[in-house]
């Protein structure tokens, strides 16, 4: 029997039971529609959060003291263990494969200027600070010379200081009071908005050293290693991890690689889309007892036929496969309007919501319609043996 | 030649045993014109379905051109069906979803036979028929005697060497009925061997050769000497 025969014999079916067989397909389409739409949005929030969290790049890697197991906690400063200094951020900077290593620590401070009083967040940086992170400085400069014993008093500014404290003047040159102390402001950067609960537009950077000593602390809260992008981050991680155990004898600190943590996260993304996906799959099983149910009832109107066929010399084999390409053409043609359905209402979404992350992957929609064909098939077996079994003799005279 | 040698076949109704056929010796040659005859229930139709190989002796064996098809697996069986055997039933039984020119194309496409072929066969056997212009007609457009007609021209399509009709005036009025069974007996001069299955005396009259059966058992074998074709 050719393809394009099973084809003529199976679409006569569809044709002569048109609501039905459209019935039957909708509980498929139903089905796909639910896992393209859910997955479409599982895949796009997948994509945003990872957007969000790699921002700043993501050849970097974070430098923290103490060590996860020991206190419970890499709480900086108020752990056990030996504070990270802008020696040992000298000391990264001269390996391999570095590019920019940028100490860091965060503190609050009043933030004066001419009689205008701001309490914002500190944040004690490196030079480096806007090439090694996306963040972009609009106008001026970050500081050029960085000397840990004497860093000059220099400040580069959030856009929403420059608003609330010089109402939209130019800053650069002027003199900043920050906690009592004046530094020149040289840079501002561009508004960047909330990342992750922080306002980076309601922040200023100063030279790591100075903001040590103006937050009074003892040591760095981070420091930040960025490598060239075509170097594996495990390679610099090592060599991070040697350098740091030589400065302090021990490790007593904790190397967070922006690579590793994005896998992890985008493996638990992953299994929420999965989740996500799986809820919809309940519905295709429901699809599936539908297909069931028709072939089942296909079967047993058409006795007569399928002895019929026996006697005009069809195999077993041929009837098992007339029935069983039927559902899974019908279950086929089903998820193709599901995938319709699916991807019409979430492109939809994305219309209607542009903040509303949606994206489709392509490969679920070709695993869905795979799926649905794959259902098909297994709905129909039962049904399809059923036909094949039956007695000629007694299926001509069933009517 | 068509050959069943000791054949019997038992059914079992609940807990009890039907004998259908009870040890049937029967030759056919090719090109007789046989009718079997007999009250319902005396296993004229089991004979037809076992001739058929539709159904399996519990007991005997057919040969079928010499060759033993009672050992056939289903496979086997369903090629020899396809090849030597064609059926016509009282009820037609033409696929209501299907033209009439898909219904006498149907054997060739369970055969696989190529397009172009069946299409020719087809057209040649519809004209043949008187058919031509209800060729893609569906059967419940078709008059009774129309449709046993596609139905005849399904089961020769595949030029089988045996026509096995059971009934096959069954569902019709007398007029219509004499031309469909005209039309059966035509295939005759082509060699065919033809059995009908009847309960109508005066149609099994036309065999030469009349079996009547009772009981699972071949009642009488005679052969027509005035030939009333």
């Amino acid at each position: 029997m050719y393809l394009r025969d099973l084809i003529t014999l199976t679409s006569s079916s569809f044709l002569t039971y048109r609501m039905r067989s459209f019935l039957t397909g909708l509980g498929i389409a139903i089905g796909i529609a639910a896992v393209i739409l859910l997955t479409s949005i599982g895949e796009g929030l997948h994509q945003f959060m990872l957007a969000e969290f790699s921002q700043f790049g993501t050849n970097i890697i974070s430098v923290q003291p103490g060590k996860t197991q020991t206190q419970g906690g890499n709480v900086g400063i108020f752990g056990s263990s030996r504070p990270l200094t802008l020696e040992d951020a000298d000391a990264l900077r001269r390996l391999p494969y570095v590019e920019y290593v940028i100490p860091g620590l965060v503190g609050n401070a009043e933030v004066r200027y001419e009689g205008r009083t701001r309490r914002t967040m500190v944040l004690g940086e490196g030079r480096d600070f806007g090439k090694a992170f996306t963040m972009k400085v609009q106008s001026g400069s970050f500081w050029t010379d960085e000397d840990n014993e004497q860093a000059r008093a220099q400040a580069v500014i959030g856009s929403k200081i420059q608003q609330e404290l010089y109402g939209g003047r130019n800053p650069l040159g002027s003199w900043l009071r920050i906690g009592g102390q004046r530094y020149r402001v040289v840079g501002v950067m561009e508004s960047k908005g909330q990342i992750l609960g922080m306002d980076m537009d309601d922040a200023l950077f100063i030279p790591a050293a100075r903001a040590m000593e103006l937050l009074n602390r003892p040591g760095l809260m981070e420091v930040n290693v960025s490598y060239r992008a075509d170097v594996p981050a495990d390679t610099v991680v090592r060599l991070i991890r040697a350098r740091m155990t030589e400065m302090h004898g021990r490790e007593d600190f904790t190397i967070i690689s922006q690579e590793q943590a994005l896998e992890v996260l985008s493996s638990v993304l992953d299994i929420i889309t999965f989740a996500v996906a799986a809820l919809g799959g309940i519905s295709l099983l429901v699809g599936a007892v539908g297909i069931l149910t028709i072939m089942t009832m296909a079967v047993t109107e058409r006795t007569a036929e399928i002895g019929l066929l026996r006697a005009l010399g069809a195999r077993e084999k041929q009837v098992l496969t007339l029935f069983l390409s039927e559902a899974m053409i019908l279950s086929a043609l089903g998820g193709l309007m599901g995938l319709i359905i699916g991807v019409g209402i979430s492109q939809g979404l994305h219309l209607l919501f542009p903040a509303l992350p949606v994206h489709t992957p392509w490969l679920y929609a070709v695993l869905a319609e795979l799926t649905a064909v794959t259902i098909g098939l297994a709905a129909g077996v039962a049904p399809a043996m059923r036909a094949a079994r039956l007695d000629p003799v007694e299926a001509l005279h069933a009517e | 030649m068509i050959e069943l040698l000791n054949v019997s076949r038992t059914f079992t109704v609940g807990d009890q045993q039907v004998a259908a056929l009870r040890d049937i010796n029967l030759r056919l040659d090719a090109g007789e014109y046989i009718s079997i005859m007999g009250p319902s229930g005396s296993g004229k139709s089991t004979m037809l379905n076992m001739l058929g190989l539709l159904d399996r002796p519990s007991s005997g064996t057919y040969l079928l051109d010499g060759g033993n098809v009672t050992e056939l697996n289903d496979e086997q069986q369903a090629r020899v069906r396809r090849e030597k055997i064609g059926f016509v039933f009282q009820s037609f039984h033409l696929v209501p979803r299907l033209t009439a020119a898909q219904n006498v194309e149907l054997p060739m496409i369970l055969a696989g036979i190529p397009v172009e072929e069946r299409k020719a066969r087809v057209q040649v056997l519809m004209q043949n028929y008187g058919l031509s212009d209800r060729a893609d007609h569906k059967p419940d457009q078709l008059s009774g005697g129309q449709r046993q007609r596609v139905a005849i021209a399904r089961a020769t399509v595949m030029n089988p060497t045996v026509l096995l009709a059971d009934e096959p005036t069954g569902n019709l009025d007398r007029n219509t009925g004499w031309e469909v069974l005209k039309l059966l007996e035509g295939l005759l001069e082509q060699g065919i061997t033809l059995v009908v299955v009847t309960h109508d005396a005066e149609i099994g009259a036309r065999a030469q050769r009349r079996i009547h059966m009772l009981d699972g058992r071949i009642l009488s074998d005679e052969a027509n000497q005035n030939d009333s074709k």
